[in-house]
């Protein structure tokens, strides 16, 4: 019985391992192979040793790439999980059109991410700025912000961008989460007279922390591998200012055609990448044996 | 649950909430206004006393047309639409059984292979890319759709798979077990009496998984070169702006009907695609 069993199974694995170790496991390997040489696009190169990290360690524009990842990952991180929460905890209670707001409010997820950043850099663009025509409407400036020009504001921009996209999602899920809490406890928390704030506090936010923190693990993973918004709103400029890891080594290894040291600026990614999930697994195992 | 008095109601709901409306949605106007605008409005500077930004008096249907006779946008239409429905085909196959597997066979590694393939979901597209350009050169498979419906599975599928190996835990043993007791073998019990009841799931997985195609970027911007082979979201970025110039119309044309199939598909299981998005976080 168990021998059948274990044979059925292994065929109905069969297709999922053998697309996920040609086009998974298989491109891991060579990518590591790869940042260790010196091969170009056309030319197979050869065994170089760690230099193209060494290289990256004394690139500035590396450098700058890497901390601006941290910085915007950290920072939108943050924005995306206070609004998130915020909005789930409005949509959480009962109102007319609930719904529909629902349904509305995830379009910045769901529409695909470059057609929606495209409409924001024109929104951004120097000369016919949306924005610039309303703080000059309010008097709040009287010459034209150059919100993608300058390399400080055009970070700041991105980020902008990144929090509108990932605010439904994180409120979605959110919300999906508290719409688990059973309302009995706070009921009974009322009577014994704890407020607003205290009953947020401790009933609802240890009982929505496990899916709070699998969605921030979630989404730290998918910005800290950025790749869309910069490169569609600024190309990783002014003067390689707004690169993160990917659209740097986007412009090395495909730009330029330095495969290697594109391999090599992608695999940086991977350390910060895989205490993320083993924290994340760590997380999921501790909450299941709970 | 909203107690109070009227403008507690107003400041701490009415008005926090519709201030995330606005800003959520104003860009999808602002692509729609944009579109609908003659190239006189459009270029109007920002300071100039006849900007009218919300508005636009002389509503054209230039852009629309210009974008559909005399770009490849209806080619990207179509590409998108092959890719994105042969690769979430090809992960639904794969990630229903896999699902059933992992989730009602005992065996050795079970554990481990969900774990794995719950590893191979966090993996980014842009970890890859590089290598992975270098390896569809070799197969002979660049610029051509199969490029891409090969590649999405890699993504799609652990999802599927751990969305469907949730479901599957939640539909009883004993269901199955009547079956095979009925003198239904294993396969007949699993197609016939499991696969209906997670339906549902199924079209949840299936919904997210379209979307997640339609909207994947990176591995179509290098996989793919030529013009006629690109999917919409690399078109519409890579062709519609020649140089520095942008046209803005036809971009912002572009851009909204590039969204509508998604659009369309998500207002029509707005609650199957929720299940699928929280579902995969959730596990």
């Amino acid at each position: 019985m168990l021998e059948r069993e274990s044979a059925l199974a292994f065929w109905l694995l069969v297709p999922t391992l053998a697309l996920l170790t040609m086009f998974i496991a298989y491109p891991f390997v060579r990518g590591v192979w790869l940042s260790l040489t010196n091969s170009v696009v056309g030319v197979p190169g050869e065994y170089i040793g760690l230099k193209n990290f060494v290289k990256l360690w004394n690139d500035s524009i590396f450098r700058t790439a890497a901390l601006n990842t941290f910085v915007y990952t950290g920072v939108t991180t943050v924005f995306k999980l206070a609004l998130g929460l915020w909005l789930a905890l409005l949509l959480n209670r009962h109102f007319r059109g609930k719904a529909w707001v629902r349904a509305f409010i995830l379009l910045p997820f769901i529409i695909p991410t470059v057609l929606s950043t495209l409409a924001w850099k024109w929104m951004f663009d120097p000369t016919f700025s949306v924005f610039n025509w309303l703080f000059w409407k309010l008097s709040i400036i009287n010459a034209r912000i150059n919100w993608l020009g300058d390399p400080e504001l055009a970070m700041a921009s991105i980020s902008a961008v990144n929090i509108w996209r990932g605010v439904p999602f994180y409120a979605i899920s959110l919300l999906a989460g508290l719409q688990t809490i059973n309302q009995d406890l706070h009921e009974a928390a009322a009577i014994d007279g704890a407020n607003r704030f205290q009953r947020f506090w401790y009933v609802t936010w240890p009982l929505l922390l496990p899916v709070t923190m699998v969605v921030v693990l979630f989404s730290v993973i998918q910005t800290f591998a950025d790749f869309q918004l910069v490169y569609v709103l600024t190309g990783g400029g002014p003067a390689n200012a707004t690169h993160l890891f990917a659209t740097y080594a986007y412009q090395i290894g495909i730009g330029t055609g330095l495969l290697s040291e594109g391999a090599a600026i992608s695999l940086a990614m991977f350390p910060a990448l895989l205490l993320v999930v083993i924290f994340q697994l760590w997380y999921i195992r501790r909450v299941e044996n709970r | 649950m909203i107690e109070g008095a009227g403008w507690k109601k107003w400041l701490w709901f009415y008005l926090p909430m519709g201030m995330f409306i606005l800003g959520l949605l104003f860009p999808f106007y602002w692509m729609l206004v944009t579109t609908l605008k003659p190239d006189g409005e459009l270029y109007r500077p920002w300071n100039h006393p006849l900007y009218s930004p919300f508005w636009t008096s002389a509503p054209t249907f230039d852009h629309i047309k210009s974008l559909l006779t005399e770009t490849l946008f209806g080619t990207w239409m179509w590409n998108t639409m092959l890719i994105a429905l042969a690769a979430t085909l090809i992960s639904l196959f794969c990630g229903v059984i896999a699902g059933y597997a992992l989730a009602r066979l005992r065996f050795r590694w079970a554990g481990l292979l969900g774990t794995a393939i719950f590893i191979t979901y966090l993996v980014p597209q842009t970890l890859l890319f590089i290598p992975l350009a270098d390896i569809i050169r070799e197969y002979n498979i660049g610029d051509t759709p199969w490029a891409l419906i090969l590649t999405y599975p890699t993504f799609l599928i652990p999802f599927c798979t751990w969305l469907m190996m949730g479901y599957f835990k939640t539909i009883p043993k004993e269901l199955e077990e009547c079956a095979r007791i009925d003198g239904a073998t294993r396969w007949q019990a699993m197609v016939y009496i499991i696969l209906p009841i997670a339906l549902p799931g199924i079209l949840s997985a299936g919904i997210f998984a379209f979307t997640l195609s339609w909207n994947e970027f990176i591995y179509a911007l290098v996989f793919l070169s030529s013009p006629e082979q690109k999917t919409v979201p690399v078109g519409v970025t890579s062709e519609l702006i020649r140089g520095d110039v942008f046209f803005w119309g036809s971009l912002m044309a572009g851009a909204l009907l590039g969204s509508i199939p998604v659009a369309f598909v998500y207002s029509f299981f707005v609650e199957h695609y929720v299940a699928g998005m929280t579902g995969s976080v959730k596990g």
